[in-house]
């Protein structure tokens, strides 16, 4: 049989979309993810900016009001006043810069423990990676918030400690999504190949590691930041959190909240604020979610 | 299958040591004595104190005597009621939680698995939209804005329901909502994505290939997978009750064990807080043990590991 | 013979965000009583496709024209209730991997017997016994014992052939097997192979070999469909088929297969370019841009499924290879 070659040259050349791309089209394709970041941009916009605004200052006590006064468009109170006649649509404001604080810098906490915890644990393998996640797996079945709560009545409150004790706690998902991205990062036959290639070891780990733990891992970032402003509006509702007079959006519920019968404006207001921070970063987060993993929606 | 809850039960006991471990270290870490927010007392009465409370002792010493006193069902002495011991107050309080919880879980499975499954049959109708956007305002939003909310509607503006106490009938609904409703938008959102994976999976397929009828398909093969992660779920779903109770009980006035614990942390009364913690923590073990369990049936591949 | 299956203008498509898929386009043939059909071809080829449709099985985003008759009634987009009276019972499907395809969950017992008291009514004892029965005829041993397993337990080449005879406790006239060898080890696959033809001689069933491996219809078919971008390209008998390949393609496919008894060639023949993107399929023929014989009209017009013998049809401009 005459070998005749079948091939042909020239054919057109595919144009490939990277994984990032295709992440960020299917994000922004997402109506609910995308009013959310906006939203959320707002808020955090607003309670930062707020400062700057010639706005009044969050601790200046009006003695002409009555506290717990209604809202009132031309005064500007837009919540009206609280318990020490302050304005508290101001105070709300204020309060979501430590609210929003917390979630950030006690998800970077998280983040950096359980990063480490969790790649390690991967990349050590063995006994040693079970030995880790048996402990992370101990550590799952522990109610934590009694143990922060507990922190806050022996150390007392301390927005610090505060801020690190829900990072410390908030680690474990982290750990072993790190770790399970490790491990089948690893595995997988394009770092043999690269290995194979002759490609340096630093730059497998740069090149090809770490992009593909940190879809997972900014997913997880992104779930992780409501779920601590959770925790921690959580202990400020019941009086164990922030203080005065740096009140943090569970505080401010929990001093509207006893007051409702008179003054149902200031629950609706102050819960309302965090009600809708909490919502949009969900929506954020499953956006991410699926916009890097995507399932049948 | 027993070996494999035999195995449970060892991962659970280190947990449980290490939760009294750690509740008691904490707590005798504690800068400043049990007495310091008291009067000031003179200092032969301070010791006499100390000694009656056994805080003279080495630390280790007082560990042992706290672990022997909980075997035999002593937390302890509250320091702040003087009158009872943290075991009276928790074993007290503790079926009114309870029957609050158990409600709780047992609606949130219900309605949620329930609304799970439908959303999932009903994919991309309207009913899937309006679960799922429900379920991520139960999830996201967290309880103690919803029960004031609540409150405020059902019980101030259109005086329906009692805004606090227990009792009477009346009392168990709004906190029973508030409680179990970010749970029953947790186990919906689960079973829905569970059972979409499971509707689209190889053996379902091969099930209708099989020409079974579809009620079948759905019930004897869809279903029984897709109810897996929520029982894995169950574990973490009572803890979050557990800890959402400590809130709900707190608003609504119940005496619960959870404002126990509230009023203890505000007091400092170390042995009630660590009392409370010890005991809910070892029923969370507890309940992670009977989920485990209830996994281990369902799911033959695990039995055999 | 009377065709058990008869397909006519057979057209699945799927609806996605960048545009419609068409997986099958225009796909005509019969399977006769007795006989054996290998579909070949690529994935992304369609041959999958097409029988999904057929036994109802495509995804949410699927919708299948055209018309299928199963022994002269039309199947196809039928309700699901009248659909269930055929499969599992007069045609039979299994697919590639089995351990997937198999509930985790249940045991084999409950599996195969759930069969059994859907189609034929029978009580749970008479359809254990007649589940272990079925599993000793596809040769799985200690038949009496395993049966009470979880498909877990078994290993793949097994878990096939417990597929298998699940597929048969009705005695289907037409076995639908969608590359059942492509998940196993060749030695396993070996096995299977002969397990079904031992089945076809034995039973005297049609059967549709779904494969992208020629070698597995080499021993099995009686007659071949080639396909490519959703529709057939070549349709023969197989001997023919495969000495004397009417189709660029089957040609390619054929050469393409590295052989022990030829001299040494220099390199592997390969096909050259990719198939076709099936949202956007080009004007005329769909292999024109991978075909060294193509030539102007290819651009331009796609070639009918066309006779070019009683038994032979092709969709091909050219007159011969």
């Amino acid at each position: 049989m005459a070998v005749t070659n079948l091939t042909i040259d020239g054919a057109p050349e595919v144009q490939g979309r990277s994984l990032w791309a295709d992440a960020r089209n299917r994000f922004f394709r997402n109506k609910a993810a995308v009013t959310s970041l906006i939203v959320f941009t707002i808020i955090v916009v607003a309670c930062f900016v707020a400062p700057f605004l010639g706005l009044r200052a969050p601790d200046y006590i009006n003695w002409n009001l009555s506290s717990w006064s209604a809202p009132d468009l031309q005064t500007g109170y837009l919540l009206g006043t609280d318990g020490n006649s302050r304005d508290l649509f101001v105070r709300t404001l204020y309060g979501g810069q430590i609210s929003l604080l917390v979630g950030f810098t006690a998800t970077l906490v998280s983040l950096v423990i359980g990063v480490v915890w969790g790649a390690s644990a991967g990349f050590l393998g063995g006994k040693v990676d079970g030995f880790m996640m048996r402990i992370v797996d101990i550590l799952y079945s522990i109610p934590f918030i009694f143990f922060v709560i507990m922190l806050t009545v022996v150390f007392g409150r301390n927005i610090v400690l505060i801020y690190v004790a829900i990072g410390a706690v908030s680690w474990l998902d982290m750990a072993r999504i790190v770790r399970g991205q490790t491990i089948s990062i690893r595995r997988k036959e394009f770092i043999e190949a690269a290995e194979a290639s002759g490609v340096s070891k630093w730059r497998i780990i740069t090149r090809h590691i770490i992009p593909n733990t940190l879809g997972p891992v900014v997913v997880y970032v992104t779930l992780t930041v409501p779920n601590v402003i959770l925790t921690e509006s959580f202990i400020s509702f019941l009086g164990m959190g922030t203080q005065e007079p740096g009140s943090s959006w569970g505080q401010l519920v929990s001093d509207a909240a006893v007051v409702m019968e008179i003054a149902p404006w200031a629950i609706i207001g102050t819960g309302a604020f965090l009600a809708i921070t909490l919502l949009c970063l969900n929506f954020i987060g499953d956006g991410m979610r699926d916009a890097f993993d995507p399932k049948d929606r | 299958m027993l070996n494999y809850f035999f195995r449970r039960l060892g991962g659970a006991i280190p947990t449980l040591f290490i939760i009294i471990a750690g509740t008691f270290f904490m707590m005798r870490l504690a800068p400043g004595g049990p007495f310091a927010r008291e009067r000031v007392v003179p200092p032969e009465v301070e010791a006499n104190l100390m000694k009656a409370y056994h805080l003279d002792e080495p630390l280790w010493q007082q560990f042992v005597r706290y672990l022997s006193g909980l075997v035999q069902g002593d937390f302890g002495p509250s320091f702040k009621y003087k009158d009872f011991t943290v075991a009276d107050l928790i074993f007290g309080g503790f079926p009114v939680s309870l029957q609050l919880g158990g409600i709780a879980i047992v609606l949130a499975l219900v309605i949620g698995i329930t609304l799970g499954i439908w959303a999932a049959l009903r994919q991309n109708s309207w009913v899937d939209y309006a679960t799922m956007s429900v379920s991520m305002v139960g999830i996201a939003v967290p309880n103690f804005v919803i029960a004031p909310v609540l409150t405020l509607v059902l019980g101030l503006q259109l005086s329906l329901l009692p805004v606090g106490g227990w009792g009477k009938p009346g009392n168990y609904v709004l906190p029973i909502i508030a409680l179990c409703l970010p749970q029953i938008a947790a186990i919906a959102r689960l079973t829905r994505a569970s059972m979409i994976e499971v509707l689209s999976s190889n053996f379902v397929r091969t099930a209708r290939a099989k020409g079974l009828r579809e009620s079948i398909t759905i019930t004897r093969h869809a279903i029984r997978a897709a109810i897996l992660p929520v029982i894995s779920y169950l574990g973490p779903a009572i803890a979050n009750i557990i800890t959402g109770s400590v809130v709900v009980e707190q608003i609504f006035s119940i005496p619960g064990i959870g404002r126990y614990f509230v009023q203890g942390s505000l007091n400092r009364d170390y042995t009630l807080v660590m009392g409370v913690t010890v005991f809910y923590g070892g029923l969370i073990i507890l309940c992670n043990l009977i989920a485990d369990l209830l996994y281990g049936i369902l799911d033959p591949k695990v039995r055999y590991d | 013979m009377a065709a058990i299956l008869d397909v006519q203008g057979l057209k699945t498509s799927f609806t996605t965000p960048e545009g419609p898929v068409r997986a099958v386009n225009d796909v005509s043939f019969a399977i006769h009583a007795g006989e054996t059909l290998g579909i070949v071809g690529e994935s992304g080829s369609g041959k999958s496709q097409i029988f999904m449709s057929i036994m109802g099985l495509l995804a949410k985003n699927g919708r299948a024209e055209g018309s299928v008759k199963f022994k002269g009634k039309e199947i196809l987009n039928i309700p699901v209730p009248e659909l269930n009276k055929i499969r599992g019972v007069k045609m039979s499907m299994i697919f590639q991997d089995p351990m997937t395809s198999l509930n985790p969950y249940l045991s084999v017992k409950r599996q195969m017997t759930e069969v059994l008291e859907t189609h034929r009514g029978m009580s749970q004892d008479a359809a254990l016994a007649a589940a272990i029965e079925m599993l000793e005829v596809v040769q799985i041993p200690e038949a009496k014992r395993r049966v009470h397993m979880y498909p877990h337990e078994f290993s793949g080449g097994m878990r096939q052939r417990v597929m298998i005879a699940m597929a048969l406790l009705c005695e289907p006239e037409l076995l639908i097997a969608d590359e059942p060898t492509t998940a196993l080890d060749v030695t396993v696959q070996a096995q299977i192979l002969d397990l079904l033809g031992k089945l076809k001689r034995e039973t005297g069933m049609a059967i549709a070999l779904i494969t992208h491996d020629l070698g597995v219809i080499a021993g099995l078919a009686d007659r071949v469909m080639v396909m490519y971008a959703g529709a057939v390209a070549e349709r023969a008998d197989a001997g023919p088929l495969f000495k004397t390949p009417q189709h660029p393609y089957t040609q390619g496919l054929l050469r393409s297969m590295p052989r022990l008894d030829e001299a040494r060639a220099e390199r592997l023949q390969t096909i050259g370019g990719q198939p076709p993107n099936l949202q956007r399929l080009p004007e005329g023929c769909t292999f024109r841009d991978r075909c060294v014989y193509a030539f102007d009209r290819c651009a331009v017009e796609r070639p009918p499924l066309r006779p070019v013998s009683p038994d032979r049809a092709k969709a091909c401009h050219l007159e011969a290879l």
